[in-house]
């Protein structure tokens, strides 16, 4: 298990690496030259005749790449140029937000797309089958960001049974040690403000969980179809095997690979699908700020978000990859 | 590169659609020597599910090539701009059917310029990445050994990043204006073709007819051209249609983030939910219906799509 994580992250250096070409590339294909995307519109002369011997841009094109590269592997990755303060400061202090964002809408994709996905296929046919098939079709054809829109409008606007913006109530006094502002209330004693915290996370929550609900849910019962027709089920059944040790052990466990896999591929679109669904709801993630950095031209912000969900991406495919062997144990001998 | 070693999107779900393409599979039999194509075509025509999407698409499309004839006004026309008040905008009447938005504009036209964009990116965007995965798919699978290794772990690189992510990167370089958007999604696409040709060409390799085909002293390149590539594009026809609803959708996300450029007040249905952003409690309707357009216009693509994938999937044969 340890060799196969070690192997994993191993193969992420090359991955890595290459990204990082492409980025550095990136940059220096942006309209106005490297030096004017990274310190922004308003540049002085002298701002830019010192960045340019910073970072070498009057050198070779591999000597500024190792520049970069080292840059990157300590930690720098740059000052936003709309906030004046450094990339990876205002990655890590807005990625407590969108993790809690992006759990709770995972939550709710596993927690209902599963189960819709298990009983559709146990009852093909049947009302609820139909029903999971037009929940399916509705989370791959309705923009996330329409989605969040319509909730806001009726649940936030029209009914007020939710707040319609932020993390927490503004008037709302509390500490925030971590910064994920549910777990903070928790841990200091203020359970109103978890309350709240937590209050803000359902509507997006739910924008960004639809999606992914639909695809696990339509995986799931395409798994458990297959699975429940195949030989080794019947055998067991014929050998009077208890239905739940069947159902259990035969049919949702061999047909978890699949949906374990597409659930994995899902944190990229809850990634992507962050970036409109913080700000729709204004809720100040690290998807809403990148957001406004495309929108006011912060390169250097762009540059390294993109580096670091690329990382969290590959991490946590990197964890499903290794967790098929909690699951399958012909998986684990091999291993 | 662990998100992109999976067997969903490889040659693994194109493989079974090849092996019965030349051999005739059971419930074949009453149409024997029926190409794949003809026999999709029929199993499509029964299918209402199907017809529905191709019903969908048709006025889609119908609508975008006549939004001239169709729509009211022009798309950059601000025809009740003078009854805009800034605390009400004017709801449906006689003369604007489905009501005006914040700058004046018809909604009703806008809807109908908005399809026109809409195609337009969809179309543009699909082509560009179908013809640029294909190139990328056919130098991986005609030339294999360190090509196919150079070009498989440059799409590992590009699928690395979120769809939405690299596109909004890629527009950054190239400016904001339609044409970056179309080539930004465009260039989301590549890899996902370029995969599943590749995977596709490399599971027909294996087959025996390929084997004859060049025991018959046939050269490389009209087994790979006559051979091998006519059967493997089954799987990435159906990723285009599909991808055609996908780029409807992510077309206006990036319009939504603003790199669509042009007036806030443009006729294309991403931007005009951006505008309606402002206006949820005054006017809900701005939000809701672009939003049922581009929602209706990817679900008649997803269905054709799908029942497309279904018909081509020969596992399904028997059952009809």
């Amino acid at each position: 298990m340890l060799r196969l994580i070690v192997q994993r992250l191993l193969l992420l250096i090359p991955l890595l690496l290459g990204l990082s070409v492409l980025l550095f590339a990136w940059v220096r294909a942006l309209p106005g030259g490297p030096a004017t995307a990274l310190l922004g519109e308003r540049a002085t002369p002298e701002a830019v005749a010192r960045i340019n011997t910073l970072y070498g841009f009057d050198q070779p094109v591999h000597v500024q790449y190792f520049k970069y590269l080292s840059r990157l592997l300590q930690g720098d990755f740059g000052v936003s140029t709309r906030t004046g303060r450094p990339v990876l400061d205002e990655f890590l202090t807005r990625f407590p937000a969108t993790i809690e964002l992006t759990v709770v809408a995972l939550i709710i994709a596993i927690g209902i797309g599963i189960p819709l996905g298990y009983v559709a296929a146990r009852r093909a046919g049947s009302f609820l089958d139909h029903s999971s098939v037009v929940v399916s079709l509705i989370g791959v054809t309705v923009p996330v960001f329409f989605l969040a829109f319509i909730l806001k409008y009726v649940f936030a606007v029209e009914l007020g049974w939710f707040p319609s913006t932020g993390r927490q109530d503004p008037t709302m006094i509390a500490t925030h040690p971590t910064n994920f502002y549910v777990l903070d209330g928790l841990l200091t004693g203020e359970w109103d403000a978890a309350w709240d915290a937590l209050v803000h996370l359902i509507l997006p929550g739910i924008a960004l969980g639809t999606i992914p609900l639909a695809i696990v849910a339509r995986m799931t019962r395409a798994a458990v179809s297959e699975v429940q027709n195949a030989d080794y089920v019947r055998t067991a059944r014929a050998k009077g095997i208890k239905s739940a040790r069947l159902r259990g052990d035969h049919i949702v466990r061999n047909s978890m690979l699949p949906v374990l896999t597409t659930i994995g591929l899902q944190v990229g679109l809850l990634l992507s699908g962050a970036v409109l669904t913080e700000t729709v709801f204004a809720f100040s993630g690290i998807g809403s700020f990148l957001a406004e950095a495309v929108f006011n031209a912060d390169y250097p912000v762009m540059q390294g978000f993109v580096l670091m969900i690329a990382i969290v991406y590959a991490l946590v495919n990197l964890l499903v990859d290794v967790s098929y062997g909690l699951i399958d144990p012909r998986l684990r001998r091999q291993q | 590169m662990s998100a992109n070693e999976l067997p969903v999107t490889d040659g693994a779900a194109a493989a079974p659609l090849h092996q019965s393409i030349h051999g005739d599979g059971p419930g074949g039999a009453d149409h024997a020597g029926e190409g794949v194509w003809a026999r999709a075509w029929r199993t499509l025509r029964k299918n209402p599910v199907a017809i529905a999407g191709f019903v969908i698409v048709a006025i889609f499309v119908l609508v975008a090539i006549l939004a001239p004839v169709l729509a009211p006004y022009g798309p950059d026309e601000l025809p009740g701009r003078a009854e805009v008040r800034p605390t009400m905008i004017p709801g449906p009447s006689a003369e604007y059917p489905l009501g005006l938005d914040r700058y004046g504009g018809d909604v009703l036209s806008k809807l109908i310029w908005g399809a026109q964009a809409s195609l337009l990116v969809g179309v543009l965007s699909t082509l560009f990445g179908l013809v640029g995965g294909m190139l990328l798919g056919l130098l991986a699978g005609w030339f294999g050994k360190w090509v196919d290794f150079g070009a498989m772990r440059l799409v590992d690189l590009m699928l690395s990043v979120p769809s939405l992510l690299l596109a909004v990167s890629i527009a950054a370089i190239a400016g904001q204006s339609s044409m970056s958007v179309i080539i930004a999604i465009g260039v989301v696409q590549i890899p996902i073709f370029a995969r599943l040709l590749r995977g596709s060409m490399l599971a027909q390799r294996g087959q025996d007819y390929v084997l004859a085909a060049s025991a018959l002293g046939l050269s490389r390149r009209s087994v790979t051209m006559s051979h091998v590539l006519p059967n493997s594009v089954g799987p990435v026809i159906v990723q285009a249609t599909l991808t055609l609803a996908t780029a409807v959708i992510e077309a206006a996300a990036l319009s939504f983030l603003g790199l669509g450029g042009g007036e806030p007040s443009t006729a294309e249905w991403g931007r005009m939910l951006t505008a309606a952003q402002q206006e949820l409690a005054v006017a809900p309707r701005l939000a809701i219906l672009p939003g049922i357009c581009i929602a209706i216009t990817a679900l008649g693509f997803t269905l054709v799509g799908e029942s497309l994938r279904e018909a081509l999937d020969p596992r399904n044969r028997t059952r009809r």
